[in-house]
């Protein structure tokens, strides 16, 4: 496995691929919401809807901004809850 | 925060449309513009839209906005220096009913007329532009091979950076509570955070456009409605390199850049409560649509859903003037579901006539007092 040589190169968010330094340069032009940085780098818009990356995010949003976590809003889950098949919707009203 | 009290130019709004008309009128030279969004930019029907972009419509006014659009969206990189995503694919229209194929066809020589170089297609033709398209009990299609879609978050940050650098101050947060006007002569407005004093405000609110009209006291016959859309994990392209519309069929469909698949259609009872809300129905009518028409998108999964709202006017066409009665009080609005791709033109328009130049494209026929006189021009193609 690649190991990144700095941690600007970390990949926060997989699904749409995104680094730690493209969040951090995105949180100091202002982007300072969950929901902003999800707008301009698509994170937490793939099929984990953030899972894995707002813990990380959140934590810097908090430093950026100086309040805690718990006071930062985690931004919108939409349903489905889990990514399910076109067919398998499409088939449940046909039942 | 210090905020600047006084302004050249208040804008309520931080959509496409918002962020467009500030940007436009900061290029020409006005500098002390403020925009003033009670949410975060982008937050309203615009990061909510389906972002399409299309020149095959049913009146001249649409068609010579949509092609205007097209060819502002095929230089907005360079205008903006962002890149905004933009994919064209064409749209492909589906027909369902003989009167509606004639109706196209009419459409598509008044497109002609306009240098719209829509045309029908077989439906051998329409496979070709989209393999595996299911549609055996379609009449006939058409087919613009410029039309297609771009991501409407990066679009509208693009004109949000750009505007900046040119001294545009953004509020979030900020919610405008009243306008304030003397003598039929806008003054400036009262939000949650104090007040701004400017001799032109512009109303940019989409869905609470007629809220915020009324707050100058300027009635509008405009009304939001409830659209629901869908997203799918992304897949390799070549699923639907078109975008797929129908309106007797009441969908789109198109894949994104990277992958994704988007779709929507009109509501069912049309909901007019201002709700973001999600239904079941709406996820199981859409992902029959997809089924039926793309038979290899089966085994694809929905990874969301969410709404948006329409800013309805009683023609589906937009308002885009200055007040009679109230002087200095601009109004941008009721773009219907189509306001996405006109905020490029829209915004350049509306900042000429607020500079008092010639807007490029006459839009005196955009007055709100259309519909007091009966004027309307009633669009017949709109999902
Ligand atoms: C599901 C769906 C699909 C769509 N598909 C397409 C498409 O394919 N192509 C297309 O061109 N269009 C499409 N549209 C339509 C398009 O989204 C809208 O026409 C367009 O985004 C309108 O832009 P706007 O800037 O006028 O409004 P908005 O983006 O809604 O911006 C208005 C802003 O004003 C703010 N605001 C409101 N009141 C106040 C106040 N009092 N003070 C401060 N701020 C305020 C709001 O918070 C909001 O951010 C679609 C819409 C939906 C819902």
């Amino acid at each position: 496995m690649a190991v990144a040589e700095k941690d600007e190169e970390i990949i926060i968010c997989r699904c749409e691929e995104v680094t730690l330094g493209e969040i951090r340069e995105w949180i100091n032009k202002g982007y300072e919401t969950f929901d902003e940085l999800k707008r301009v780098l698509r994170v937490g818009m793939g099929p984990c809807q953030g899972r894995g990356c707002r813990e990380i995010i959140l934590r810097e949003l908090s430093a950026k901004t100086g309040r805690p976590v718990s006071e930062i809003h985690p931004g919108t889950f939409r349903p489905p809850s889990k990514p399910i098949k076109l067919s398998l919707l499409a088939e449940i009203g046909d039942g | 925060m210090t905020l600047k009290r006084t302004a050249e130019v208040v804008v309520i709004g931080a959509g496409i449309q918002g962020c467009s008309i500030a940007y436009n009128i900061a290029k020409s030279g006005l500098r002390n513009v403020v925009v003033l969004e009670k949410d975060t930019i982008c937050s309203g029907s615009t990061g909510r839209c389906g972002a399409g972009i299309r020149a095959q419509w049913g009146t001249e006014m649409n068609c010579r906005f949509g092609l205007a659009a097209i060819e502002k969206f095929e230089r907005l990189q360079e205008e903006l220096g962002m890149d905004c995503d933009l994919h064209q694919g064409g749209y492909l229209v589906v027909a369902y009913r003989d009167s509606e194929f004639e109706r196209l066809k009419e459409s598509m020589r008044l497109q002609n007329s306009l240098g719209i170089n829509t045309r029908v297609v077989s439906y051998a033709e329409a496979r070709e532009i989209c393999p595996g398209l299911s549609a055996e009990d379609a009449v006939g299609f058409t087919f613009h091979d410029r039309d297609g879609h771009a991501d409407p978050f990066l679009t509208t940050f693009a004109y949000t950076e750009a505007a900046r650098r040119l001294g545009v101050k953004f509020l979030r947060f900020t919610e405008v509570k009243a306008i304030k006007a003397v003598a039929g002569r806008v003054k400036g407005v009262e939000t949650n955070r104090g007040d701004f004093d400017a001799p032109v405000v512009v109303n940019a609110a989409g869905g609470y456009a007629q809220h915020v009209a009324k707050m100058a006291g300027v009635d509008i016959p405009n009304f939001s409605e409830r659209h629901e859309i869908l997203i799918t994990e992304p897949v390799e392209p070549g699923v639907c390199p078109p975008m797929l519309i129908s309106f007797s069929g009441n969908f789109y469909i198109q894949q994104r850049p990277n992958g994704s698949m988007i779709g929507g259609c009109s509501p069912e009872g049309h909901p007019q409560d201002y709700g973001l809300g999600t239904s079941w129905n709406f996820l199981e009518a859409m992902s029959r649509t997809f089924v039926k028409l793309l038979p290899r998108a089966r085994g694809i999964r929905v990874a969301r859903q969410w709404s948006g709202l329409y800013n309805m006017t009683p023609d589906c066409q937009p308002i885009l003037c200055e007040s009679d009665d109230v002087k200095g009080f601009f109004l941008s609005c009721g773009y219907s579901g189509h306001g996405f791709m006109f905020g490029p033109i829209s915004g350049e328009l509306l900042a000429q006539q607020i500079l008092g130049q010639k807007p490029r494209i006459p839009i005196g026929m955009l007055h709100y007092k259309r519909f007091e006189r009966g004027e309307l021009l009633v669009e017949p193609a709109v999902v």
